[in-house]
Formats: C-alpha cells, structure tokens, sequence
C-alpha cells in the first residue's frame, strides 16, 4: 500500500521532470538562429515555399503552442500536412524528422536496441571486473596485489576510451585478426556474430567503470572489515568468507548499486565516444547526427527520451535501495 | 592469586602487544572458571586490546609475544588440551571463537550488521560451529528459530518473535545490548568478554544489562572478562580485578581486597578520582537500603514535580524559563518529537545548576535552548531579563558575549585546523577591541588560568590530550568573563582521573568569576560534586528540582529515586546492599 503511493509519487515527479526537460528542450531550440525550414526549403528557396515549408512544420505557431503539440503527440499521434503530401507520425510521438523522412520514435526505437547492447554488455562486465577486484584489493589491503590493481585503476581512470578502443582496433582487429574492427549484428540474426562484434566496444567501455569501480568497492570494504559488525560477525566464529560477502559485502553492495543504477541510465542514453570508435549505429551516433545537421524534431525527441532513461534509472535506484536497506524501505516504520 | 586449586580457565604471562609503539607490556593475569575478572584502566592502558588478543581479533598490524594459554579443563592430567592462543592459526581462533570466548562488544548501535535482522544474525551464531566439519549437525530452521527465541529470552527480552524479525535500528540500546548478550551465549561458552558492556547506555538500563550478566554467571557458570573503565561497574559485578596502567599490570586481586586495601598507587589515585554520592553512604550509614527505598512506596508515584519553597530567587535570575516547549517536527508520517514540554527554570546569578536525566530525556535540548542556539516551539527564554525571541540584534550579542559553552567532546568542537590560541582568541577578536599584543597577553593569562604552559597556544588540537583540549575548550567559554557558563556533559568523554581535575577546574572557576553555570550530565555523582541545585528531567519535562543534597540524598520523584539507585558505586559491599534493596523493591 505504502509501496504503491510511494511508486506513484516518484512516477508523477518522474512525468514533471520529462515535461520540464521538453520545455526546456523546446526554448532553447526557439532561440537558435537554425530554422529547420530553412533547411528542408533546398534551393532556389523563395518566401512562398519557406512559408509553406513552415507551415508545414507547423512552425508559424508560437513556440510553447509547438510545445504543447509535441506533448500531446506523445499521447495522440500527430499528422502533419494535408492531402497527398501527409505524414503521419503515430502515438507515442517524439515529432517527425523531415531531414530523414521518419517519426523520431521509429528512429529512435531502430537505434536502441544497439546501444543497450553496448551499455549492458559493459555494464555486466565492469560490475564483475570492478567489484571482484574492489574486494581481493580490500582483502590484501597494503600487499602487492593491492597496490598493482590500484595502478591498474588509476591507468584505467586515466585512459581516454577512444585512445584505447583505437589501440584495441588496431591490436585485436588488425594485427591479431581476432574481432572485427566496426559494424553490429542484431542478436536475433546471431548471437555468436553480436557477441563478435561488440566484444571489444564493451571491453573499452567497461575498462574505465570498472577503474572507477575497483576503487570505490575498495575503499567501502575496508570501512566495513573494520566496522564494529564485522568484528561481531567473526567473534561468533563464523569462516571468514561467510564474514565477507554476508556481512561486509552485503553493506558495500548498497552504495554501488546506487551508483550502478545511475551509470548504466546515463549510458543507455548512448554511448558517444564508443559508438564513434567502432563505428556503431546506435542512438549516440544518432544524436551526433542530428546535432551535426540541425534536425531540431530529432534532437529533441532524442533529448527527451534520454532524459527519460536517466530520471527512470534513479526511480530504480530508489527502489532498488529500499530493498536492499531496510533502514530507508518504503512501509516500514 | 593462585590458590584456586587446578589450571585457571585463561591464564595470561608476559603479553607483550605492538603496534609499532607498544600497546601492552609484560601482562600477566587470569581468569578463573566461573569468576569476573574485570580489566580496569583508562583509555590507552591497554585492558581492550588484551581481550582482544584472547580472540584473535587485533587488527594485522598488531604484533603479539608471551603466552596466553587456555585450558578447557582442570582436572590434573589434562595439561594436553591446553591451547596457546599467541600465534594461534586462523583455524584454532575459529574454533575458539563464539564456542568458547564469545563477545559482548561496546557499541550495540554498530555492533550489529544494519542489513540483516538481529534473528538471522543470532542464528548464524547458533549455526556456526554446526554442519559440515563440526560434530554437531546444523538445526533446522524450526529447532533454529525456537534456540534464538529462547536466547531472546534468556537474556531479558520479553517479545523474542519481534525481536528476531527486527532489524538494529528499529530498536533502542538497552534491546541490543541484551541480544548481543543472546548472541554471545548461542554456543554455550565457558566466557564471556565483555568490552565496555553498558558505557554507552543509560545508568537505568546499565544496571538492567549487569543484572542478566550476574544471573548468566550464577546459572551457566559462565566466566566473564570484564573490560571496563567505570569503577561502580567493577563493584557491582567483578570478583576478582585486574588493574592496568600504560600496558603494564599495577595490580591484580580480589574485588573486596582491593577497594578496601589498595596496593598499587596508582589503584589508589583512581579510586579516590572517581566521583561519590553522599546518598549512597547515607543509605549505608544507619537506615538500611531496603527500609529506605520501600518507605519511599508509600508516597504517591507520579506526583507532580516537587520544587522546594527553599531556592530564593533573587528579582533578576540569570535565567528563567516560562512554559518553554521544544518540538522537533517528525519526518514525513512520523510521529514529532515532544524534546521539552512546559519547562519552567530558573537559574540566579551564581548558582550552578546540574541538569540530569537519561539518553533522548531532553537536557541538551534545554542547555542550547538557553545558549540561543534553538529556538523554543513555545514559552518565554530569559536571559538576564532579554527575551530571546524579541530580542534586538544587539541584545542577542551581548547575550553572546555574556554566555560561554562547554561541548561534550573536545576533539570536535575545537576547530582542527585553527591553532589552539586561535580558537582561544577568537571570543576576544569578536566581541572585543584589544590589539593583537593585548589579545596574545589575555590568551596566556587564559590558558595559565586553566593549567596549560601558554606556549601551548601554538600547536593544534590533535597534539593535545583530551584533557588539555577540554581545558582550552574552557578557556574559550570564560574568554571574555561570562555571566552564564553552559556545560554540556563537559566530562564524559574524559577518563576519571582527568575528569577529577576538570571538575576541579570548573569549581575554582566559578567561585573566582561567579558565574551562573547550567551543568548538564547523566552522571548523578558528578553534579552532586558541582551543583548548588539540581534538576532532573524524564521525557522533556522537569520532574524534580530543588537544592542537589535533598535531591540526590532524599529524592521525592520515583524517577529521581530509580536513578539514585541504579547508579553503582564504587564499593563491593555497599553495592551487594543497594542491588538487594533494588531487587526487593522490584520484587
């Protein structure tokens, strides 16, 4: 009950914030000198044909009025223009692309599912990599071992992911022939040629996370092997690994999730730098494209849906924290 | 000490403890099958890492020579199953852990994992020398469930099944105090360590928690190791004493033996520091403990607060407190937190009044709502005749200038980063108009008046002891001559000795500068020894104030009477007396 009134508040703050980022999105937009008709009017462009290119783009209206029809879109569907020349752009709306011929949702939804690929593969493999390693540094505090995988966080914070991506092209793709070097491949037309092909995006992505990663898990594990709970928990003469990933683990889990949740929100919204490297169709690329060619229905649908991601990620950190503390969970006293 | 017949259950010799400075020198002393020993000392002497030794439990840094040998058994010719525990394997610890030695740690807030309910927590305890590799097969979880509960109960708590399915912060300290009792006796252990068992809680539930200690002792058999610094808890409890001083063992005897005849100097330096209630002597001399408490019975329970006719109150009193009320708004759907409820008080020019009562009864709220640091949900805060609430911006500075405070703990209220004549100086930059060389003189002249070498004043918090940072603290408060000095528990975080000489301080203080001083603190002996006047508080409200000698040695409220008595004092013979008399009247 409690559960339920808490998830409706966090949806409907949830909606206010996507509202405001369109708004947002939508004024700033306006006061570029890039007029999209401009742009789609080709040349010779005359003032009749600029004018119908406007009205057509619906852009003779004031612009919170194109703001509340880009709102309402999302509902309803939207048509633009009449007659023959009509498009129609179908529910939920994120306005149409003229530069591409497209609703941007349709875009949008192509490109996705690349991107998420990207992100979870790298997201699996730097929670492992990082955590794992965030423990075994903790556990052999001040040996070797420590400080040679804190050198190896450092060099991983420090690397810039297109310099590595490019090396690993050139060492893994190139010299060694072992992975191909740019392209994706759907996982329904074959996993085994998707695993291929993102193997070292997510590789390069997940080396500087898992830096971060190993860093963080380290420094919580220590506090916790030396918290007063952990000395209880081996006083009772538990095994010492029953000690770490039940007591001293299971606190450290709580921060890194959060911090998970919100990584991985931030990198569905695409992965740039990456995408760029390896030459990869995903939405980054699409924003990239769009930025570079002043599509402003495109920019704007990309930014919103990806301000969605983000705001649904911290809805399920949220969630996801009070599960995992009952000191903050929801319908407890 | 080794006319007990047979191999004592721990028998410690020349422990030597590092860690890098040495943190234990030479130590020899035992524990005896089904006896207290108390490790006594102040902070740094070493008595918490000695026990910790026994466990294994010093962190890896710690470096460990001489012997610590336990014998399971006493018979003569079972000398091989003695185990040395310096140098022992992880293993053996393990197997040490729990089953034999359990711990009962200081602090119940943190000694529990936060994540996990206090039921899940206790069985593992119970499951952990259980299954795979041990003799005995693991219980299943309904045989599991009902041990915890029985634990649960063992150790006082009266709702087991709540208290399994709780997780440690839906709780209060006394509750997890008495389940890490629980915890600690899952295995059925020969001993339990006990480290600072009950410092962190209230006197009331201290002496709840020492009770279920005593009866454990006197039904299991179960010997305890006693690590505390509170002599009162020593009395109450210890059969035999182990005092430490800097690492080295001054001396080693029989409780009764060593509070009546004292050995070592230093043993008799901190029992003569340990601050005394007269009503405790009063109850030994002449009435009987018991005829003195149930006399009491016949007086109605929950009068209202008794305030004596015979505090004159001058026309101006430094402070006065009308109706004043402190509501801290509960966080969304909690209920608010009543902090003070219809407060009237007043303290006159020179009178030092003790504040007292338990954890979370209100008395901090009290002591920053006359320093003008919160602002009361109702009534009227006088301060020499100035309205707090309607007061001019120049009214509230001078308030300020005319009003010092001392906090609990030193380490945080002086600004690290500042040196300790910044910090000193600071009250005089403020308010004050005196030129750089005047301010250093006055700075001095502070610190000479608080007994600190002047040169002090250049270095920093962290150099200093906790005693010589709580001295600076005052210094600061009296910087600029205040006509009211408000004293938070300004010597709880001060080992007894250093606190003996604190309150000293404080005394001579305010008889040369004659200040109004509001003395807060849980500690009744303490106020006894400063106050004129006393005022003890329960849930936000006053419910007994009058002179601190009819307070302390005749209190009226049953409150005040429940606190007098659960205090322990540090004699065996008059405690044994006090804890029957408290028994009889519970019973």
């Amino acid at each position: 009950m409690k559960l339920a009134r808490f998830l409706l508040g966090r949806i409907a703050s949830l909606v206010f914030v996507l509202l405001v980022v369109s708004l947002l999105t939508y004024a700033v937009f306006v006061l570029l000198p890039a007029d999209p008709a401009q742009l789609a009017c080709g040349k010779p462009c005359t003032p009749e044909r600029l004018q119908t290119a406007r009205e057509f783009m619906q852009l003779d209206h004031p612009w919170f009025q194109q703001w509340f029809d880009f709102v309402r879109g999302i509902f309803t569907g939207r048509t633009f223009g009449t007659g023959g020349a009509q498009f129609t752009c179908p529910a939920p709306c994120l306005g149409y692309s003229f530069r591409l011929n497209a609703p941007v949702t349709e875009l949008i939804l192509g490109r996705f599912p690349v991107t998420a690929s990207i992100a979870l593969g790298a997201a699996v493999l730097w929670l492992l990599a990082g955590v794992a390693s965030g423990v075994v540094a903790a556990l052999r505090h001040g040996t070797v071992i420590d400080r040679g995988l804190m050198v190896a966080a450092i060099t991983g914070v420090s690397a810039p992911s297109y310099l590595v991506g490019l090396l690993g092209i050139l060492l893994f793709g190139f010299t060694l022939d072992m992975v191909p070097v740019s392209g994706y491949v759907p996982f329904r037309e074959s996993p085994v040629d998707w695993v291929w092909h993102l193997v070292l995006p997510w590789v390069v992505l997940a080396l500087l996370n898992a830096a971060i990663y190993t860093r963080i898990t380290r420094g919580q594990m220590l506090e916790a092997l030396s918290s007063d709970y952990v000395r209880t928990a081996r006083a009772k003469g538990i095994g010492e690994s029953r000690v770490v990933t039940r007591h001293a683990l299971r606190n450290v889990a709580i921060p890194i999730t959060t911090l998970f949740a919100l990584d991985l929100g931030g990198l569905l919204g695409g992965a740039v730098i990456t995408e760029r490297v390896f030459s990869i169709a995903g939405l980054g690329a699409l924003l990239m494209d769009a930025v570079g060619s002043t599509d402003v229905p495109l920019l704007v649908g990309v930014t919103v849906f990806t301000a969605a991601i983000i705001v649904a990620a911290n809805l399920a950190v949220d969630v996801v924290y009070s599960l995992l503390d009952p000191r903050v969970r929801v319908g407890r006293p | 000490m080794d006319d007990q017949s047979g191999a004592p259950l721990l028998r410690v010799r020349d422990l030597d403890i590092s860690f890098g400075s040495p943190a234990v020198r030479g130590a020899s002393w035992q524990l005896q099958r089904g006896r207290v020993t108390a490790l006594v000392g102040e902070s740094g002497s070493g008595k918490s890492v000695s026990a910790m030794a026994v466990l294994g439990l010093l962190p890896g840094t710690a470096t460990v020579t001489g012997s610590i040998v336990f014998s399971p058994d006493d018979r003569p010719g079972a000398d091989s199953d003695r185990t040395e525990l310096v140098g022992a394997s992880a293993d053996t610890f393990r197997a040490v852990r729990g089953a034999i030695f359990s711990l009962v740690s200081q602090e119940p807030m943190g000694a529990w994992n936060p994540v996990l309910t206090l039921g899940d927590q206790v069985a593992e305890a119970v499951q952990a020398h259980r299954g795979r590799g041990h003799r005995s097969p693991p219980l299943d979880r309904s045989d599991l469930r009902s041990r915890v509960h029985h634990l649960f109960t063992e150790a006082g708590l009266r709702d087991p099944a709540r208290i399994a399915g709780s997780f440690p912060h839906q709780l209060s300290g006394g509750q997890l105090q008495r389940a890490l009792i629980a915890m600690a006796l899952a295995q059925d252990p020969v001993a339990i360590i006990a480290d600072e068992p009950t410092t962190a809680l209230d006197v009331t539930v201290q002496a709840e928690i020492l009770d279920v200690l005593r009866r454990l002792q006197a039904e299991r058999g179960t010997a305890v190791l006693l690590i505390t610094h509170d002599m009162g808890v020593v009395a109450d409890l210890a059969d035999d004493v182990v005092v430490m001083q800097q690492g080295r063992v001054v001396e080693h005897a029989p409780v009764g033996e060593l509070f009546s005849r004292p050995r070592h100097p230093y043993t008799v330096q901190l029992l003569a520091s340990v601050p005394r209630l007269e009503a405790h002597h009063a109850t030994a001399a002449g009435v009987s403990g018991t005829a003195h408490l149930s006399g009491q019975t016949a007086s109605p329970a929950d009068h209202p607060p008794t305030t004596d006719r015979e505090i004159t109150e001058p026309d101006l009193p430094t402070v006065r407190l009308e109706q004043v009320g402190v509501v801290h708004p509960g966080r969304k759907g909690a209920a608010p937190v009543v902090a003070a409820d219809g407060v009237d008080l007043t303290i006159s020019p020179g009178e030092v009044l003790g504040l007292v009562g338990e954890s979370g009864s209100g008395k901090s709220t009290l002591a920053q709502v006359i320093g003008g640091l919160l602002a009361p949900t109702s009534g009227r805060v006088l301060v020499d005749g100035v309205d707090l609430q309607h007061a001019t911006r120049a009214q509230r500075n001078g308030r300020r200038r005319t009003t010092g405070i001392v906090f609990q703990d030193p380490a945080s209220t002086l600004n690290p980063r500042w040196s300790v004549g910044r910090s000193v100086a600071e009250p005089l930059r403020l308010h004050t108009d005196i030129d750089d060389r005047a301010r250093r003189e006055r700075v001095a002249g502070l610190l000479e008046r608080v007994r600190l070498d002047p040169a002090l004043a250049q270095r920093f918090p962290h150099e200093l002891s906790g005693g010589q940072r709580q001295r600076v603290a005052i210094a600061r408060a009296v910087a600029l001559r205040p006509r009211l000095l408000i004293a938070d528990e300004p010597t709880s975080a001060l080992d007894v000795s250093v606190q003996a000489s604190v309150l000293a301080l404080l005394e001579e203080l305010q008889a040369d500068l004659g200040f109004a001083c509001l003395f807060v603190s849980h500690n009744l002996a303490v106020v006894e020894q400063v106050a004129d006047t006393v005022a003890v508080m329960k849930s936000g409200s006053i419910v007994e104030h009058g002179p601190a000698a009819r307070v302390l040695q005749d209190p009226r409220h049953e409150y005040t009477r429940a606190l007098v008595a659960a205090a322990p004092v540090p004699d065996p013979h008059l405690q044994r007396e006090r804890r029957e008399a408290r028994w009889a009247v519970k019973a």
